[in-house]
């Protein structure tokens, strides 16, 4: 059987590199479809195709698909299961929002957050903020599942799978999209990114988190926070990396002014390269740290963003 | 409108957890429990819709080992009125699964009949993310997840959710689920004198037989690890040093 998998798909926008690592993860279970939903998804649709490993792409265009609103879409995604012996998507926010809908629709148990696909029935998923892993093998007749993207590498390009409409329309109606508020930036995204360079309380204020910015931005990084940065208003929300937050993996990940509460370390422990800078020499984030400098961070940073 | 809350007893967020040696699971033998710190906010959430008027009645609902009582104490000490324990397992190691929990409150919800559930986004000892989504799902009741804002208007839940790309905002039909995030407040602590009156509010207790629910978990544990540790690291003594070590290691 096949695995139909839920692309995210943001202002008509494939999110390339999180349906891709999806695709790859995936692949060893049978031929992929991915499912493209809502309106203006022709370019996105398109660009799912020409990933290895996905046979055939649907494309739901109705309006009422759009915005991913989680009733509508866990609809369809159930109208369509029947062909699939599972069903997936990307552990974002989106791929949170419907999937565990759609499991309770097929009265199956979500399995969330998977780092690995071991068979067909049982794969491996972390708990407790990462500090566990678990091992579950399922009973039920289709597995849903969300897939942790940082673990997995990208599928390649150069497929060539056929896009299908779906004539199916969205009947729902229980809630209604009334606006994103999306911060635009020419960063590169978060969760894809080579090198992360975050900042946590020890940035004293919005103003001073600058500083993290201008490092970023000399070595081509993205941005990303502690909660407690994010709470103090220093960085927007959809910056913070953590249990409950982001989970990043880059080649080089740079935490300046950061504890290491295992919140925290939840949602980087898994980069190439961790760099700490902290002036509190016993800071827990020296543990996981491949190369830590006990220093002040003002001192430090502007002296680092300056030699590189 | 009567809100319903259900709240999750979890090992303390602070607590490092550590795996058993068999492989059988966490060792939650004698370590702090807590209630889930979402769970705190979905209650905090509840008792401010009451202060302004929009909510009358709040029912915290928790499933697991007879010992959720003190969750539920909490929760009531916070302000809730009064609260449902379903006790669905003696064994402190033994999880409820997302479903089984969804299927349990839709039979409480069934009874209760509230307009509103506020439930935490995840439990942060499975990190499933799921209840309210499926609880939604059973309900066929809309769904608004991952809250930073909420506000009852005209028989709809107006809320703004925190997603990978910012905030989006959307107006969930009542009666709805909405999960909420962790920006959406701050909980305050129970006083002394509410903790005592919390002792004398109402805890009814159930069993998964009195709703004729089968919580027999679907997914099987076959083991539970420790995660890959990192090697050690080394400490640079100035930006020179780290400059010069991270282009050794070619991650620069
Ligand atoms: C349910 C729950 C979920 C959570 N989820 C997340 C999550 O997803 N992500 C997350 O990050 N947190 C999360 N947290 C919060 C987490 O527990 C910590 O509170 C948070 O990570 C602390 O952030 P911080 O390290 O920036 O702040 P602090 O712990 O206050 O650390 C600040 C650090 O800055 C250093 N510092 C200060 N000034 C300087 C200076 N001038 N130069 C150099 N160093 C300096 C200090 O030595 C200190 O180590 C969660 C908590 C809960 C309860
Ligand atoms: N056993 C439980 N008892 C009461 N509420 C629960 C239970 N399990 C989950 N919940 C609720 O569902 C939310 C999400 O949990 P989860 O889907 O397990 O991550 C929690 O924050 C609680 O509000």
């Amino acid at each position: 059987m096949a695995v139909l998998l839920l692309a995210d798909v943001a202002n008509g926008q494939l999110a390339t590199d999180a349906v891709s690592k999806t695709v790859n993860a995936l692949a060893a279970l049978g031929d992929v479809h991915v499912l493209v939903a809502g309106q203006g998804g022709e370019a996105a649709a398109n660009e799912a195709a020409t990933l290895q490993g996905v046979a055939k792409v649907l494309l739901a265009g109705d309006d009422g698909f759009s915005h991913a609103l989680a009733e509508p879409v866990a609809d369809l995604i159930v109208s369509l299961a029947g062909d699939y012996s599972h069903i997936a998507a990307a552990a974002t926010t989106d791929g949170k929002n419907v999937m565990p809908r759609v499991a309770a629709l097929l009265d199956v148990m979500i399995i969330s957050e998977v780092i690995k696909v071991i068979d067909a029935d049982t794969f491996e998923r972390p708990i407790y903020a990462g500090n566990a892993v678990q091992t579950v093998k399922s009973r039920d007749a289709t597995k849903v599942l969300t897939v942790r993207t940082s673990t997995f590498d990208a599928a390649d390009a150069g497929g060539s799978a056929s896009v299908e409409a779906v004539d199916t329309a969205a009947t729902s109606g229980l809630s209604e999209w009334i606006e994103d508020t999306v911060a635009e930036s020419e960063r590169p995204e978060l969760t894809s990114a080579g090198i992360v360079v975050s900042g946590g309380r020890g940035m004293g204020s919005e103003e001073s988190f600058a500083i993290i910015e201008k490092l970023a931005d000399k070595l081509g990084a993205a941005v990303g926070a502690s909660r407690a940065a994010v709470d103090s208003g220093y960085a927007p929300n959809d910056w913070q990396v953590g249990q409950t937050g982001k989970v990043v993996a880059p080649d080089l990940y740079i935490a300046v002014g950061i504890s290491g509460a295992i919140q925290h370390l939840a949602g980087m422990k898994d980069s190439k390269v961790i760099v700490a800078i902290n002036k509190d020499e016993e800071a827990p984030i020296f543990q996981v740290a491949d190369y830590g400098l006990v220093a002040d961070l003002f001192e430090a940073i502007p002296e680092l963003t300056e030699k590189l | 409108m009567k809100v319903l809350v259900p709240v999750k007893r979890v090992i303390d967020y602070n607590v490092k957890v550590r795996v058993k040696a068999d492989g059988s699971g966490v060792d939650l033998a004698n370590v702090k429990m807590s209630m889930n710190p979402f769970d705190e906010i979905a209650v905090e959430e509840a008792i401010r819709l009451r202060e302004k008027g929009a909510a009358t009645e709040i029912v915290a609902v928790s499933i697991g080992v007879k010992q959720s009582q003190e969750t539920l104490r909490t929760a009531l000490a916070m302000g809730a009125d009064r609260a449902i324990l379903i006790v669905a397992t003696e064994d402190v190691h033994q999880d409820i699964e997302p479903l089984a929990v969804a299927k349990l409150l839709k039979a409480v919800i069934d009874e209760e009949q509230p307009e509103l559930v506020l439930c935490g986004k995840q439990a942060i000892d499975n990190d499933m993310n799921a209840t309210g989504q499926m609880l939604s799902a059973l309900l066929g009741w809309s769904q608004a997840t991952f809250a930073s804002e909420v506000r009852i208007e005209d028989g709809n839940a107006v809320v703004t959710r925190e997603v990978d790309g910012g905030l989006q905002t959307i107006k969930a039909k009542l009666p709805a689920i909405v999960s909420v995030d962790l920006r959406l407040n701050e909980p305050r602590y129970a006083s002394l004198p509410n903790i005592m009156k919390a002792k004398k509010k109402p805890l009814e207790e159930k069993t998964p037989a009195d709703y004729g629910v089968d919580v027999a978990p679907r997914l099987e544990v076959v083991s539970t690890t420790e995660p890959a540790e990192r090697a050690a690291g080394i400490m640079v003594g100035s930006v020179d040093e780290l400059i010069g070590k991270l282009k050794e290691a070619g991650a620069l």
